[in-house]
């Protein structure tokens, strides 16, 4: 059985720049009640431009139409099971919309007087003090705006407390061969050395092999847990202790909390510092990648070197603070994604200390789950009880010729958008499958169904899979085509 | 696949990372294996060095991209640049057709030849090869 | 209440397949020592009806620039937002939808983004444009890095008049890889002084216009950049500027970055807004974040795909051209859009009215009396000098009219009296007067 039916029409769409005709109107705008100038006259003939010819001329309809059949092309969480690995892709509640919409709250000038921003400080303070709830540390920002840079933000705060302790050798970060790429890059980012450390035969960090590269230019241990295998690292605490025993600090990638929530504080495994997504796991919009959320949360002993400004309460009002001398300063022209982290925190208040916690209890068993109905067709690598997500690769299929791209392909004939596939980069042909708590039986069984039948079909009619999709607008595409002669703007004379 | 189906010339020089050398005169020219090319699949980008450069055996002095996987391309021997193939930037596919013809990348003067010797020989680098694609 | 589907017997049902009793069993590989033994702190859950209440609250507490006319500026501009963007950004299929690495069923974000990259092209007068990033000052820091990279060089001469915020984030993102800043002094009529520059500069950032509101010179810049092998970027506050005046490309600067809020995005405290940043052909193995391109699919129709991926993160790893994974995918939807529906005429004229307004204010300060220290010419933003300012401000403040930024508020060091006036489409003639009546009382 497949959810995949049939459609209503889906419409070829050229180019905004294919379908604009020469002096069509588009929106009105009025002349204003002032006086027009003429621009060469006010600024100077070497200052002004021409208009831009081929800039789009469609008329209102035209433009909506354009949009509408676009979206028609796309694959989101309202039109099906997601279920991509470490990237969460739960249900985005429409009330968190109509939140972030609030005029109130969308007109809100950032260069406003304080006087003016008390509504939205209190919104602001309110979300910090809950996220260092849920992470068991100290003090939150909320002005990264995605998880790359709360990362960076807090390799810089790593690097910013050895370096006022004189702690000038601290070099060196350490990071699993699970990681996300996102956290060699920060670490190169912030002019450090990245060396992985390799993960145990059974998925996860031992404290022996972390304990063999920890030395006096350690700066910090990068983890993420859950790993990127689903698998909750058993011995974060003994991790931590090798850490801090030689002088580093532990960085915790909140990529996987929705494994966590009221389950464990990161506070608690020893963390020091940690950056949310709230765009995985508090709700926000992918929005076809971005904007994101990424606050994040320190310890007291960090606290200092917070980025600039930090929101504080004094005699009843909020104030937004730049005097810090040891801030690494500021990564935001303002104080991040308000329309998200709003969202975000009406997803809070909505669930309360008992929803979060089963937000985390009923994803697990949807992973669990999944796993359980699939392992006697796929492959699984690690046979640990695993957390929010797991993790199977394309072995058995591969004997026929089948590769996970093919699978994955496969899933969209189906229905379903694929999981995560060829990550974590240590399991070759990795398929990373994270259902969220926000998926029934029902749904997960159609989705088992599907791979079985794939399964099924990587043996009995491989080709069937190694040519999809076959229901998709567009069929398999040429990268290579892409990379080699890049084109990457329309032109008229490319066209 | 057997190990015969990768192509190793008994005339070049080879290291453990892919690189192959041949001796062309005074010159030394250098590319990549048959291995190197068909692990990355279809390439898509070469970043050569500059005319001039002075290589360091060991440091990298250039790239090669598919459009999934990146590889550093490692300096065997010490020399210095004199000639690089640019029409690479162009067609960066001759180094899946030919890697041993038109797909060469550059060609140095060496600062010592006997250099050379230190490097695999073709059998050696079969069996290199061999040990990695388990086949 | 939180968004879970399963029934009594669904959960049974699972429990029993895995061979668990209770969900909680699930969590073995989590010790116990780690577990918490008490529900979090938190407020209490609220339905839709109450949450909206308890926000609703909050949100009339803060002044906002529907609340009465405002003059703020600085790097955040009211402008006119069509129904039309709201509409169709809040269509799920692209709200919903991930980053596209599936491309064959998210061909509507891909050609989005092509467009998108079309579009900021045709406004900067650049060939290559990447799918966005977080805002406009971390593509400044992107841009200087980027320079960095190419020129192989580290000191980056910065404007004075480039937005201070954007300044400190660019300090923050280039410390840590050892970049040095140093500023290039203002002239008397508040355009930057580009005459001499080190030999050694990797690249000359010059804001236009300028955090005082200047319309700079980038032809001259960029010559001066080129002049000692130096890139030379050109940063925008205010996108809505580049529809009336000279392109970067056009005036010779390499890279243009700045931030697009001004098209389609609101205010919203700040964020999200949209970093663009575009430069030379030559350059694109070098700019980072995402690129959409175009190619065929296996039947030969046309199709767009997220390409030369290998300089990102997710493949290069330590060695990416930056560490950023995601861009701003719903504000370049929501620009697209914008964009779209103005349209070649539209922008030029909504820009032509920015002009009219700051033209009519400014004369309208100078026949108030009051000064304007800068000479330069301005698009929809300027500096008036305001004896009293505090008091007046407060003044105006009670009528209900937020008369502009305090230029001391960032810049501690500046005159105290120095106000930072914006004036867009969204402003009238009569608040305009209000304005400068209680500026000149």
């Amino acid at each position: 059985m497949s959810t995949a039916g049939r459609s209503g029409l889906v419409f070829h769409e050229p180019l905004l720049f294919e379908s604009s005709r020469p002096g069509r109107p588009g929106v009105r705008v009025d002349d204003p009640d002032v006086p027009l100038v003429d621009p060469v006259r006010e600024l100077g003939p070497e200052l002004v431009r021409d208009d831009i010819p081929d800039f789009p001329e469609l008329a209102e309809l035209d433009v909506v139409r354009h949009f509408t059949r676009l979206s028609q092309w796309n694959y989101g969480i309202d039109s099906g099971f997601f279920p991509l690995g470490s990237c969460t892709m739960k249900y985005n509640p429409k009330v968190n919309e109509s939140i972030a919409r609030l005029p109130g709250l969308a007109a809100v000038h950032p260069a406003s007087d304080e006087s003016r921003l008390q509504g939205v400080l209190a919104l602001a303070a309110e979300l910090e003090a809950a996220l260092a709830e849920i992470s068991g540390l100290d003090r939150v920002t909320l002005q990264p705006a995605a998880g790359a840079q709360g990362e960076f933000v807090g390799v810089r705060m790593i690097s910013a407390y050895h370096r006022a302790r004189g702690d000038t050798q601290r070099t060196r970060v350490l990071i699993p061969d699970t990681a996300h790429g996102t956290n060699p890059a920060s670490a190169a980012l912030n002019g450090l050395e990245v060396i992985e450390v390799k993960s145990g035969p059974d998925g996860i960090v031992h404290p022996e092999a972390l304990a063999a590269l920890a030395d006096e230019r350690t700066a910090a241990l990068m983890l993420t847990n859950p790993n990127t295998l689903g698998l909750f690292e058993s011995h974060v605490e003994k991790l931590a202790e090798v850490i801090h025993g030689a002088g580093g600090l532990v960085y915790l990638d909140g990529a996987n909390m929705n494994a966590l929530l009221g389950i464990a504080k990161p506070g608690h495994m020893g963390v020091d510092v940690m950056h949310f997504n709230l765009h995985k796991t508090f709700s926000t919009p992918h929005g076809g990648g971005g904007p994101g959320s990424g606050p994040v949360a320190v310890r007291n002993s960090l606290a200092p070197y917070l980025p600039t400004p930090v929101i504080r309460l004094e005699g009843g009002r909020y104030r937004l603070d730049d005097e810090f001398p040891h801030s690494i300063g500021r990564v935001h022209a303002w104080y991040g994604n308000a329309g998200i982290w709003l969202r975000a925190l009406a997803y809070i208040r909505t669930l309360g200390a008992a929803g979060l916690s089963e937000v985390s209890t009923r994803a697990i068993l949807n992973a669990n789950y999944v796993l359980e109905c699939l392992r006697d067709v796929y492959d699984v690598p690690h046979q640990r009880r695993v957390m929010h997500e797991c993790v199977l690769t394309d072995r058995r299929q591969n004997e026929h010729g089948v590769t996970t791209a093919d699978i994955a392909k496969r899933l969209m004939d189906y229905g379903y958008h694929p999981p995560t596939i060829y990550f974590p980069l240590v399991v070759a042909g990795a398929l990373m499958i994270e259902p969220t708590e926000c998926e029934s039986q029902e749904t997960l069984d159609g989705f088992i169904e599907a791979m079985r039948a794939i399964a099924h079909e990587a043996e009995s009619e491989p080709s069937r899979v190694t040519g999809a999709p076959e229901r998709p607008i567009v069929r398999r595409l040429d990268e290579v085509r892409a990379a080699r002669k890049p084109r990457l703007r329309w032109s008229r004379e490319s066209a | 696949m057997s190990d015969h189906d990768y192509k190793i010339p008994e005339d070049c020089h080879y290291t453990e990372s892919d690189e192959w050398l041949r001796v062309d005169g005074a010159t030394v020219r250098i590319g990549i294996t048959d291995y190197a090319q068909s692990e990355l699949n279809d390439i898509v980008f070469v970043e050569l060095p500059e005319r001039g450069t002075q290589l360091e055996a060991g440091r990298t002095f250039g790239v090669v991209e598919s459009v999934k996987a990146v590889s550093d391309l490692i300096a065997p021997i010490a020399g210095e640049v004199v000639e690089i193939h640019s029409k690479l930037s162009e067609h960066p596919e001759w180094l899946n057709e030919d890697p041993y013809g038109r797909g060469w990348i550059i060609a140095i003067t060496p600062e010592d030849i006997d250099e050379l010797d230190r490097l695999l020989s073709a059998a050696e680098y079969r069996a290199h090869v061999k040990a990695r694609s388990g086949k | 209440m939180s968004y879970v589907p399963h029934t009594t017997e669904e959960l049974r049902a699972m429990l029993a397949r895995i061979g668990a009793s209770t969900p909680e069993s699930l969590l073995e590989s989590v010790p116990a020592s780690l577990r918490n033994r008490a529900e979090l702190k938190l407020a209490p859950a609220l339905d839709e009806r109450a949450l909206l209440r308890h926000f609703a609250a909050f949100a009339a507490e803060n002044g906002t620039a529907l609340t009465g006319p405002s003059f703020l500026g600085a790097g955040a501009h009211h402008h006119f937002i069509p129904a039309a963007v709201d509409a169709l950004a809040s269509r799920g299929e692209f709200m919903t939808a991930y980053t596209p690495y599936q491309a064959e069923i998210s061909q509507g974000t891909l050609q989005m983004i092509f467009e998108f990259q079309t579009l900021l092209c045709q406004l900067t007068g650049l060939e290559v444009a990447n799918a966005s990033l977080y805002d406009g000052a971390s593509a400044l820091a992107e841009a200087a890095l980027m320079a960095a990279r190419v020129t192989r060089r580290t000191r980056i001469c910065v404007s004075a008049g480039l937005h201070p915020h954007w300044r400190e984030v660019l300090r923050t993102y280039t410390e840590g890889v050892g970049l040095v800043l140093e500023t290039l002094p203002l002239d008397d009529s508040g355009r930057t002084d580009t005459a001499k520059l080190p030999a050694d500069c990797a690249a000359v950032v010059v804001q236009s216009p300028n955090f005082r509101g200047s319309i700079e010179a980038l032809g001259v810049a960029a010559g001066a950049a080129h002049a000692v092998g130096a890139l030379a970027i050109a940063a925008t506050a205010e996108a809505l500027s580049l529809a009336l005046l000279r392109s970067p490309g056009e005036l010779g600067c390499d890279i243009a970055c700045g931030d697009a809020q001004s098209f389609g995005l609101p205010l919203s405290f700040g964020g999200p807004y949209l970093g663009f940043l575009a430069a030379r052909e030559k350059l694109v193995r070098q700019l980072p974040g995402r690129l959409i391109g175009e190619t065929l699919d296996s039947s030969g129709q046309r199709a767009f795909v997220m390409t030369l991926t290998t300089r990102e993160q997710h493949i290069r790893r330590e060695k990416a051209t930056s560490n950023i994974c995601t861009n701003q995918g719903l504000c370049a939807l929501r620009v697209t859009i914008w964009l779209a529906l103005l349209g070649r005429a539209g922008i030029r004229r909504l820009a032509e009215i920015n002009l009219a307004l700051s033209a009519y204010a400014r004369r309208a300060c100078a026949r108030a009396g009051l000064a304007l220290p800068y000479a330069a010419p301005v698009f929809n933003e300027f500096v008036v000098a305001v004896p009293g300012l505090a008091g007046k401000l407060e003044r105006l403040a009670a009528q209900g009219i937020q008369a502009g930024v305090p230029l001391a508020r960032f810049e501690p060091e500046t005159h105290a009296d120095h106000l930072l006036v914006c004036t867009t489409e969204m402003n009238t003639r009569a608040e305009i007067d209000a304005l400068v009546r209680g500026l000149a009382a």
